[in-house]
């Protein structure tokens, strides 16, 4: 495993005027680790992955990216770079058939410089991707308007959106939501070959349970600040984490 | 729905191509082939073959077709940029740039129609899409309000300043040699646009148009320039728009402040809707319904504008998805009556 | 005090107050329910002839504006019952059927022939008085006085009423609003109806100036939609400076450069505003940022 962090955040703060929504959290990365990012609804998660990713600008703050700063980089160029992300709220590009869902980032200039070369067809390629999260083989849905999935399809199809893109850092936010267990089920293995294909992982979860079977080390957030990090266990051991996040559980 | 005589049953006409279409083609049927090709090659042909009537149609007839496919380039325009979400309520803009852009190259520098068109629909698109480009950043319906002022302001700041002719427009430019050419130059664009939009929006680069439609955030997450795109989107359909200003210019040999009017809006507009929007058939067949209804109650003055208002309105609530797609739905549910065989009728 | 830096100074800030007043509704429409309703400039140019026809029948004036407001209010609520409730949330649909209504009213108004001098209405004070030694008429002040009461009401009703909070909540949150109990389309509607009032109180104040012309629907319309963009969209406060920074530059220049560059400064202002901030002076930044 190489020393050199794939991804470092140093500071990284967003006011939304007076609120503070992600407040100094510092993070690093190393190639091949999978985080999980867990606090409560609220907590700055989301934000920090749009920090992270170039959706919003930080207020203050920098983020590297394969040692490069990439803080002032559009979010498209960090797709380029090889960082691509899921949405909380998975919305597909409604009126196209489900699996052209998958052809538009297959077009990328991304996707034509790593996949362009292994699959012949746009199309072809972009049904192999539906297969790997999960959609049935040989199936109509693949055919159908995105508009007309169920949510859990909405999830899995999102996940193929992310790789189809071939990133070296895949990020997911909120994946298991909205899920059937068999469909967590179903995804797992999933997870578990991009972690052995080398990629590196960040996951926003409120499913710790499953959460805790992909990842390695835990990022806990509570009102935009980070209040402990180490590998899942340590984590849930802290009180003051129980605390916060699962106080009502434990009692 | 009449009854069925006995011993008939009905049966889809579509039934044979149907069946038919993952199969070999050849063997349809004359009747199947007829019924594909019909709607198809009539509509085109009759277009084609207009122009050489020349003199055995009315002048004044050959002026409403040309208004009408001018409009249907508008249309196609509108249609384009509707497809990637932006809504334009100010065709005139595209259409007025081109239109001054080639009135200029000619009045001023003497340049030939065969110069100042090509250059014009070019230029005038460019330039529209360096104004427009700062607020493809924006969502929402910033771009329909601005594409609605632009015009308008354009027109008031030529005729308070006085530039480019001012109230007075620029006029005595060199025409087109005769309406047989002028007929096909404007029938060869509005199909050449017809066609290059219908093949864009099959191909994996008009598919990002449709996707910043319905959903611009994973556009840009999945690594692409959402604002270069769409000024993509916007350049490709300012460039009929324009060609049909720098038509139109040299036509009546004049350009002034109308080529900003508000028919050059809302005509294409209305057409695009009542034809339907995202089919680009829809506003062409909309083109073809509108114009020659306008010209129709020319004589009632501007009674004429509300009627396409109305006409806008009640499409948009009523039927939305236009009177093309409603058409060719109800084509290919025709049904023929077919006997029932003996063997059916017996049991 | 140098006359022309005076009369740029008294007729800016008249200037200023009239293009606030003819944006106040279209502003508040879509602040409140999202709806940039396009027939705001019909209904302005309504709200002149409804209250001229009023002033036919015998009403005085205050009396014909009054019910006028009434009137076109209820419009605004019947507008969004038929033609908006059916298409809501499809922004393109939205967008071109209030347009549509816009376009028809002026239309037909220009097709009955109401575009001779006799329509006008009357100022509702006459005279003039003299500030800073330029004389102005008491209509014009009356504007400013309109202007800045609208807009101070307004502020106090969104802040401080129970249906003007709920208002407020419906713009931020449409589920959440829901959920406390306040109907999506009830309070859209009301942001119609007050809206097309507000058009219709602009039209009562602003056209005495002047007679009734057909294209001052469409200038309406324009005005408003010049100010809400360099002011920037969902902001009270960006729509205040965008009708003063408009308001003084218009009369700036015209009485500095000469008065047919008046004009040149709308676009000029918009192009600008396009170019360095499209999301308008104050516009909260409508760009791509993705909440909590």
């Amino acid at each position: 495993m190489s020393a050199e962090p794939i991804l470092r955040a140093e500071g990284l703060t967003k006011a939304f005027g007076k609120m503070l929504a992600v407040c100094d959290v510092s993070l690093e990365l190393r190639p091949g680790q999978a985080l999980g990012i867990i606090g409560p609804n609220g907590s700055g998660k989301s934000t920090l992955i749009n920090l992270i990713t170039g959706f919003v600008r930080p207020t203050s703050g920098r983020v590297f990216f394969k040692g490069e700063d990439v803080t002032r980089v559009p979010p498209h160029r960090r797709v380029d770079l090889g960082m691509a992300r899921s949405f909380q709220m998975a919305r597909p590009f409604y009126g196209l058939p489900v699996f052209k869902n998958v052809v538009v980032p297959l077009t990328s200039r991304r996707a034509r410089r790593h996949l362009g070369q292994e699959f012949g067809d746009r199309d072809e390629a972009a049904v192999h991707l539906l297969e790997d999260v999960g959609f049935e083989r040989d199936s109509a849905i693949p055919t159908k308007r995105a508009g007309e999935l169920p949510h859990g399809y909405l999830k899995r199809l999102e996940l193929a959106r992310v790789l189809a893109l071939d990133p070296d850092l895949v990020i997911l936010d909120e994946l298991f939501s909205g899920m059937s267990m068999s469909e967590i089920a179903g995804i797992l293995p999933l997870l578990e070959r991009i972690k052995a294909a080398g990629k590196t992982l960040v996951m926003v979860e409120h499913r710790l349970r499953e959460l805790f079977r992909v990842v390695d080390s835990v990022v806990m957030l509570q009102f935009g600040e980070k209040i402990a990090e180490g590998t899942p266990e340590q984590v849930m051991a802290r009180p003051d984490v129980i605390e916060a996040y699962l106080g009502a559980e434990v009692k | 729905m009449s009854k069925v005589p006995h011993g008939f049953r009905r049966e889809r006409v579509d039934r044979g191509v149907a069946v038919r279409t993952r199969d070999v083609f050849a063997l349809a049927s004359g009747r199947d082939l007829a019924w594909l090709l019909l709607p198809r090659v009539l509509p085109l042909a009759a277009l084609l073959a207009f122009p050489l009537l020349g003199s055995r149609v009315s002048g004044y007839g050959q002026t409403v077709v040309l208004n009408t496919l001018v409009v249907a380039l508008l249309a196609l325009s509108w249609d384009l940029l509707a497809s990637a979400g932006l809504v334009s309520l100010g065709q005139a803009f595209f259409f007025g740039l081109g239109g001054y852009v080639a009135g200029y190259l000619n009045a001023r520098l003497g340049l030939p129609p065969a110069v100042t068109i090509p250059v014009a629909t070019v230029a005038g698109a460019a330039v529209a899409t360096v104004v427009l480009f700062p607020l493809l950043r924006l969502r929402g319906i910033y771009f329909g309000m601005i594409t609605f002022a632009l015009p308008l302001l354009l027109m008031r700041v030529v005729e308070s300043t006085g530039l480019l002719g001012g109230t007075e427009g620029l006029s005595g430019l060199t025409p087109l040699p005769s309406r047989t050419v002028e007929l096909y130059l404007v029938l060869a664009a509005a199909l050449v646009t017809l066609v290059a939009f219908r093949r864009l929006g099959t191909s994996d680069y008009g598919l990002l148009f449709q996707a910043i439609r319905d959903n611009d955030r994973a556009v840009i997450a999945s690594g692409f320039d959402l604002q270069r795109r769409k000024a993509q989107v916007v350049f490709l359909a300012a460039l009929p728009a324009a060609f049909a200003g720098a038509f139109v210019t040299h036509r009546y040999q004049f350009v002034g402040m109308p080529a900003f009017a508000l028919d050059y809006s809302t005509l294409p507009l209305t057409s695009a809707v009542i034809g339907g929007p995202g089919s680009f058939f829809g506003p062409v067949v909309g083109s073809f319904i509108l114009v020659p209804l306008s010209e129709l109650l020319r004589e009632f003055g501007s009674l004429r504008v509300v009627v396409y208002s109305a006409m806008l309105l009640a499409f948009t609530i009523g039927l939305p998805e236009g009177l093309f797609r409603f058409a060719a739905r109800k084509w290919s549910q025709l049904e023929r009556l077919v006997p029932i065989e003996e063997t059916t009728r017996e049991r | 005090m140098d006359g022309l830096l005076a009369s740029t100074l008294v007729f800016g800030l008249v200037s200023a107050a009239t293009l606030l007043l003819t944006a106040l509704g279209f502003s508040l429409t879509f602040g409140l329910s999202g709806v940039a309703n396009f027939a705001h400039g019909g209904l302005y140019l309504l709200s002149g002839f409804t209250a001229w026809m009023l002033m036919k029948l015998g009403l005085p004036f205050l009396a014909a504006a009054a019910l006028t407001v009434a009137l076109v209010g209820a419009l605004g609520a019947l507008l969004y019952r038929v033609v908006i409730m059916p298409v809501r949330g499809i922004v393109l649909a939205e967008v071109i059927s209030t347009f549509a209504v816009g376009v028809a009213i002026i239309e037909f108004f220009r097709w009955k022939g109401f575009t001779t001098y006799d329509y006008a209405l009357p100022e509702l004070v006459e005279g003039s008085v003299e500030l800073l030694g330029v004389s102005v008429d008491w209509q014009r002040l009356l504007i400013v006085a309109i202007a800045l009461a609208l807009t101070l009401g307004l502020w106090a009703f969104t802040h401080w009423t129970k249906i003007g909070l709920a208002l407020r909540g419906m713009s931020q949150d449409e589920y959440t609003a829901l959920s406390v109990g306040i109907e999506s389309d009830w309070a859209a509607m009301l942001s119609l109806a007050l809206g097309s009032a507000l058009a219709a109180v602009a039209a009562v104040v602003l056209l005495p100036l002047g007679i009734i012309s057909i294209n001052s629907g469409y200038d309406a319309l324009l005005v408003a939609l010049a100010v809400t963009v360099l002011g920037g969209l969902e902001s009270t406060a960006g729509m205040i400076i965008g009708s003063l920074v408009l308001g003084f530059a218009v009369t700036a220049t015209g009485n500095y450069i000469g008065p047919r560059w008046g004009e040149v400064v709308y676009l000029g202002a918009i192009v600008l505003v396009l170019a360095f901030r499209p999301s308008g002076l104050l516009g909260a930044s409508k760009e791509l940022e993705e909440r909590v």
